[in-house]
């Protein structure tokens, strides 16, 4: 039930792009087309659910207070929190440059129409907040850090979604020109955390 | 005695190449570009969440900038000395590290000289790291250009996201706060205490985060009615 809690409240509540504006900038380069935006909406999922768990393995068997007493007693106060920011990263851009390879292999024509914003998955803002998060709250066991993750994923999924089928629409109404493109995804994402920020109060 | 003469052919071929001038048109077209015509944050679209997080406040906006300024300048200037003996396959890898020794020491530094305003900084200058402004001009532009040419992209690429950033706090702080608060000179009121008198409030929405993507896209409407180039198609 735990589980199922923290998947809701990470896709609804705490919504990586509402909530937090988290992984702006490839959220407005490639909502372009529906297409694409499953593409990087499917890698980021993908990316958060492996990362979140390996970090949160990290966190509490090498970096946490004490975290380092299964190698050795004399470790148990030993504090290595200073070095999550390089080790978290590190981890996130080994996977990224895998998922890369993956996708290049199977997927030539998503590869190409992702360009330069797959290796830009490894400094989404979602993918090293997600583990920053985790880190932060301190969940109690890995499963709930995967699903954590994996809510996370999702909900970025969901935000490109309908910004990208917004778009695909919008193409047809008459948007001053200067506006068009750019100008109004801000000003719609704008309205769109508005409307999220009626989530905020729920307790789950 | 072959390779002499080899090495005095290739002697011979740089001379018959023209100098570049250190400020040619090419070179100065890298500094201003950025500014408007290929601005990251309305135009290439790179550094849009820290736009959005650290604009409440004129001051964190201008340190955040100056922070990016050096990170972008050592960045791409090490990236472009490094660029050919990077293995293209472990390439984000060896960026992110880059990025994030020239984070730590920029918060070393603020610490150490700027202490109230690194408090209030401390998560934003981490998240340098994942800016994607710094690693996109990595993959653009010093990965395949040298070591000159990636300082001024660095320099322009920084001054085009400072004057942004610095234009969105400066609508958010005054019309949120109504006063613009500078360190040791405290705070500049700029909306007139009688219109306070007469029930004008600060409208706190401004604060909340929605507010600066709609300012930035009323900034990029703005730049684009004036500069009719950009204009994209739908």
């Amino acid at each position: 039930m735990e589980a199922v809690n923290i998947f809701v409240k990470s896709i609804f509540i705490d919504n990586m792009i509402f909530a937090y504006f988290l992984g702006m900038c490839s959220y407005l380069a490639v909502s372009k087309t529906v297409k694409t935006a499953v593409g990087l909406g499917a890698a980021v999922i993908f990316v958060l659910g492996i990362t979140v768990p390996i970090n949160f393995l990290l966190e509490n068997y090498v970096l946490k207070e004490g975290a380092l007493e299964w190698l050795d007693p004399s470790l148990a106060t030993t504090d290595l929190s200073f070095l999550s920011f390089i080790l978290f990263i590190a981890v996130i851009a080994s996977m990224v440059q895998l998922v890369e390879m993956i996708v290049e292999k199977f997927a030539p024509a998503l590869y190409g129409a992702l360009g330069i914003f797959l290796p830009l998955i490894a400094v989404n803002c979602s993918i090293l907040g997600g583990s920053l998060f985790m880190q932060d709250r301190q969940y109690a066991s890995i499963g709930d850090a995967t699903v954590f993750g994996l809510g996370s994923g999702v909900g970025w999924f969901l935000a490109i979604l309908a910004i990208a089928a917004i778009r695909e629409k919008i193409r047809y109404s008459n948007v001053p020109a200067p506006l068009r493109g750019l100008g109004i995804t801000f000003i719609i994402t704008g309205l769109m955390g508005i409307g999220f920020m009626s989530f905020m109060g729920i307790e789950l | 005695m072959s390779t002499e003469t080899a090495a005095a052919e290739k002697e011979v071929v740089k001379e018959s190449v023209p100098k570049e001038p250190l400020f040619s048109a090419k070179n100065k077209r890298l500094l201003t570009d950025p500014l408007d015509d290929d601005n990251p944050i309305t135009v290439q679209v790179l550094g849009i969440c820290s736009a959005l997080a650290i604009t409440v406040q004129v001051q964190q906006a201008v340190v955040m900038s100056l922070s990016v300024l050096f990170v972008m300048l050592f960045g791409n200037m090490i990236i472009a000395s490094l660029r050919n003996s990077i293995p293209s396959r472990i390439r984000i890898i060896v960026q992110l590290v880059v990025v994030a020794a020239l984070v730590i020491l920029v918060n070393e530094i603020l610490k150490a000289f700027l202490p109230d305003i690194s408090e209030k900084l401390s998560v934003f200058v981490g998240l340098i790291i994942t800016n994607c402004i710094i690693m996109g001009r990595f993959e653009a532009f010093a990965m395949g250009n040298k070591v000159f040419p990636s300082a001024l992209d660095g320099i322009g690429n920084a001054i085009g996201y400072a004057w942004i950033l610095v234009a969105v706090a400066i609508v958010r702080e005054v019309f949120g706060s109504g006063a613009i608060s500078f360190p040791g000179v405290g705070q500049i009121k700029f909306i007139p205490a009688s219109f306070f008198e007469m029930g004008y409030m600060n409208n706190n929405f401004m604060i909340l985060p929605p507010m600066a993507l709609i300012t930035v896209g009323v900034i990029i409407w703005i730049q684009r009615s004036r500069n009719q180039k950009l204009i994209e198609e739908n």
